[in-house]
C-alpha cells in the first residue's frame, strides 16, 4: 500500500474502529451481564463494568443449572451438544468421503443415476423432510439417544460433491502408480488419497461441526429429556420463563459458553488451513 | 530380465475406434526399444497396455515368456516412470520409492537397503527425507527412476518421462537413462514424440502412425532406409525433402525402379555445386531463409519454377521448398540462387502413395 498522508489514515482507522466496537459491543455486554447480580439486570440498571458474580454464576451456569425452569447443568448439554457436533462432522466426512472415492474411481451401473440422487438431496433441508425423518427416527426407538440427534444429519450431498471435485483433480497417474506399487482400491483410498484430502477434511470438519453445534429445531423434535437437552434448546428454554425471573446472568453465561467451542475449533484448525494453501501442489 | 512380446495386439474402445491397430513387435532379453511417432499414434496406449493399465482388446502380450493379458499390473513385473512423475506429494523421497517394496511385504531392513542403493546410485541421498515438492524437475525425475529401479523388475516402462525438464536437462538425463539401462540391463521400453531422443536412446526403434507400426529397426537404419515416406518425414531433424516425381523427363533422369512417385533427399545429402552430377539429382535454388545453428546452417530455398523464365534443368522439379544443410556457419545470402546436388545413392525413392520404398 501506498503510504496515505496523516488524517485520511486517522479517519480509516476510526471507521474501522467504530465497525469493530459494533460487532464486539454486544459481546462485551454479555460478558458483563453474566457476572453481574440478576436483580441489577432485571431492574435495568446493569454497569458497564464487571460484577463480582463471575464464580458464582458460573460455578452455577456449568454444574447447577438455573434454578426455574431448566435443572439441568449446563456442562451436561455442552456434552451433549459437543457429541452431537462430533457425530454429526466426522460422520458426514466418513461417509461422503467414501461415497464420492466410489462416484469417482469405480465403475458400476447406474453410476451417474445414483450421483445424481445424492446431487438432488441437496435441495432437501432437514426441514424440508422433517416429518418423515421424525418418524423414521420415532419407530426405530431413537428419541431421546445420539443416535437419533445426529444420524438423520450425518447423510450429506455437499460434502459428496466437494470431496468428488477434489478426487477429479488428483491426477490419473497416481492411482495408476499405486497400481503398479500393488495397492489396491483400499490402499490407494488409505496411503493416497486420505493423506491428500487432510487439508479438505480439516476445512469440511470446521464447517459441519459448527452447523452440527447450532442445530436447533432437530433437537428440539427429538428430545423429551432433560439429559439429552443440546445447548441450543438450553438457552431458549432459559429465557421463556412462566412464573419466575429470566436468570440473565446465567443466561449470558451460556451464551458465551455456547460460543468456546466453535472458536476453539476454528483456531485450531486454522493451523491446518495455512498449511494447506501453503502446500497444495499435487 | 525378460523378453517383451507383442503378437497381433489390437486396442479398440467401447466407441468403436481402433486405437491400436494389431502390432508385433519383439523386445530382447535387456534391449531398449523406442516407441516414437505423432501424438495420437497409440504409442502411449500400447505402452499402457503393456503396463496392464488399458485392457488388451486382442491379441498377446507375453512378458519373459508369460502371457500377461489378465494379469493385474503389480503382479506384472513391471515398473514405470510417468511424464509427470507421478510421486506421492504426501510422503517422502524414501517412502516414495520404498512404498512398492513395503505394498509387497518386503522386510524394512531389505527395503532400505534397496532404497539407499538407489538413492546412491541417482545421487538421491541427501534428500531421502525430503517431500516431492521440495525438489527441482530433474530430482523429481531421479525419484520417478528410483521408485522403479528399486523394484527389480523384469521391465522399465518410460511414458515420455522427459518432456517435463528443459532442454539441456533432457539431454543430460537421456544420457544418465542410458547408462542406467546398460548398467541393470533390464529390458525397457521407452515412449516418446522426440526423434532425437528415439535415436540416441534406442536398440529397437518402432515408428508408429495412426495405430500401426511404420517401421522397426535399428536406428540407423530406419534413418538411412526409411519405409516409408511418414517415417522418412519423421526420423531426422530437419526432415527429410520429399518431392513428388510429377515429370517422366525427371524419372528417366533419375533411373529409378518402376513404381517410384515419390523422391526423398536429406537436407544434409544436398552439395552446393554448380556442376552436374551423373545419376544424381540438381535442384536451383532460391535463397528464401537462412537458419545458423553455429556448427551447420539450414538453407531453406525455392526451386524456381518454368514460368519464371529459367530454362529447365535436367534435375527440373516440381515447385516447392527444399532444404539444404550447409557445414559451418558460412551459408549463401537470402535471395541468391544456388544450386544443391544430390548423387544417385542418396536418394530415397518411394511409391506414389509413401506406402512403400522403392529404392
Amino acid at each position: 500500500m501506498v503510504e496515505e498522508e496523516g488524517i485520511r489514515r486517522y479517519v480509516a482507522h476510526i471507521i474501522l474502529w467504530i465497525g469493530i466496537a459494533i460487532v464486539a459491543f454486544p459481546v462485551y455486554i454479555a460478558i458483563i451481564a453474566s457476572t453481574q447480580d440478576n436483580a441489577a439486570i432485571a431492574n435495568g440498571q446493569m454497569s458497564l463494568l464487571p460484577g463480582g458474580h463471575f464464580f458464582e454464576t458460573y460455578y452455577q451456569t456449568l454444574f447447577v443449572g438455573t434454578s426455574g425452569s431448566t435443572r439441568e447443568p449446563v456442562l451436561n448439554m455442552m456434552l451433549n451438544s459437543l457429541i452431537m457436533a462430533m457425530m454429526i462432522a466426522v460422520g458426514k466426512i466418513a461417509i461422503s468421503i467414501i461415497s464420492a472415492y466410489g462416484i469417482v474411481y469405480f465403475r458400476f451401473p447406474f453410476r451417474m443415476p445414483i450421483f445424481w440422487i445424492i446431487f438432488i438431496t441437496l435441495m432437501l433441508p432437514v426441514e424440508v423432510r422433517i416429518y418423515p425423518t421424525y418418524k423414521i427416527v420415532a419407530d426405530l426407538h431413537l428419541l431421546d439417544s445420539y443416535a437419533g440427534l445426529s444420524l438423520p444429519l450425518i447423510a450429506s450431498a455437499t460434502a459428496t460433491l466437494l470431496f468428488r471435485q477434489f478426487f477429479m483433480t488428483v491426477p490419473d497417474e497416481l492411482l495408476e502408480a499405486s497400481r503398479i506399487d500393488g495397492a489396491g482400491p483400499f490402499r490407494f483410498f488409505w496411503d493416497t488419497l486420505l493423506p491428500l484430502s487432510r487439508t479438505n477434511m480439516a476445512a469440511l470438519f470446521v464447517i459441519l461441526f459448527i452447523l452440527g453445534w447450532n442445530q436447533y429445531l432437530w433437537p428440539l423434535l427429538i428430545t423429551t429429556r432433560d439429559d439429552m437437552q443440546t445447548i441450543q434448546v438450553g438457552i431458549r428454554k432459559m429465557i421463556t420463563t412462566t412464573d419466575a425471573l429470566t436468570e440473565w446472568p446465567v443466561v449470558m453465561a451460556t451464551a458465551l459458553l455456547a460460543m468456546l467451542p466453535p472458536i476453539f475449533v476454528v483456531v485450531a484448525m486454522q493451523k491446518l488451513f495455512v498449511r494447506g494453501l501453503v502446500e497444495t501442489e499435487k | 530380465m525378460a523378453n517383451v512380446t507383442l503378437r497381433n495386439v489390437r486396442k479398440t474402445y467401447p466407441g468403436g475406434f481402433e486405437a491400436i491397430k494389431g502390432v508385433n513387435v519383439d523386445v530382447g532379453d535387456g534391449q531398449f526399444c523406442v516407441l516414437v511417432g505423432p501424438s495420437g499414434c497409440g504409442k502411449s496406449t500400447l505402452l499402457r497396455m503393456v503396463a496392464g493399465l488399458e485392457t488388451i482388446s486382442s491379441g498377446e502380450i507375453d512378458i519373459g515368456g508369460r502371457i500377461v493379458n489378465q494379469i493385474e499390473p503389480a503382479d506384472r513385473d513391471i515398473a514405470m516412470v510417468f511424464q509427470n512423475y507421478a510421486l506421492y506429494p504426501h510422503m517422502s523421497v524414501y517412502n516414495n520409492m520404498a512404498y512398492g517394496l513395503r505394498n509387497r511385504g518386503m522386510a524394512e531392513a531389505e527395503v532400505k537397503t534397496r532404497v539407499e542403493e538407489a538413492a546412491r546410485v541417482l545421487e538421491l541421498a541427501p534428500m531421502l527425507e525430503r517431500k516431492p515438492r521440495q525438489l527441482s524437475g530433474g530430482q523429481r525425475q531421479r525419484v520417478a527412476m528410483g521408485r522403479a529401479i528399486v523394484r527389480q523388475p523384469k521391465v522399465f516402462l518410460f511414458d515420455e518421462p522427459l518432456s517435463n525438464l528443459d532442454a539441456k536437462l533432457r539431454i543430460a538425463m537421456r544420457v544418465e537413462i542410458r547408462k542406467l539401462q546398460r548398467r541393470l540391463n533390464t529390458t525397457s521400453i521407452y515412449v516418446t514424440h522426440d526423434q532425437l531422443e528415439a535415436m540416441t536412446l534406442a536398440d529397437i526403434l518402432v515408428v508408429m502412425n495412426g495405430g500401426q507400426v511404420e517401421q522397426i529397426g535399428n536406428p540407423l537404419d530406419i534413418y538411412q532406409k526409411p519405409a516409408t515416406t511418414f517415417v522418412a518425414s519423421f526420423i531426422g531433424a530437419p526432415p527429410m525433402n520429399l518431392m513428388p516425381l510429377g515429370s517422366d523427363e525427371l524419372k528417366s533422369q533419375i533411373a529409378g525402379p518402376d513404381g517410384a512417385g515419390i523422391l526423398g533427399i536429406r537436407p544434409e545429402d544436398f552439395v552446393l555445386s554448380s556442376e552436374t552430377v551423373s545419376g544424381g539429382v540438381a535442384l536451383d535454388l532460391t535463397v528464401e531463409a537462412i537458419e545458423h545453428v553455429g556448427a551447420e546452417t539450414f538453407v531453406y530455398g525455392s526451386r524456381q519454377r518454368a514460368e519464371q523464365g529459367v530454362a529447365a534443368n535436367p534435375g527440373e522439379l516440381p515447385p516447392g521448398e527444399v532444404i539444404v544443410r550447409v557445414p559451418g556457419a558460412t551459408g549463401p545470402a537470402i535471395g541468391e540462387r544456388i544450386r544443391a546436388l544430390a548423387p544417385r545413392d542418396k536418394l530415397h525413392l518411394f511409391t506414389a502413395d509413401g506406402r512403400k520404398r522403392v529404392g
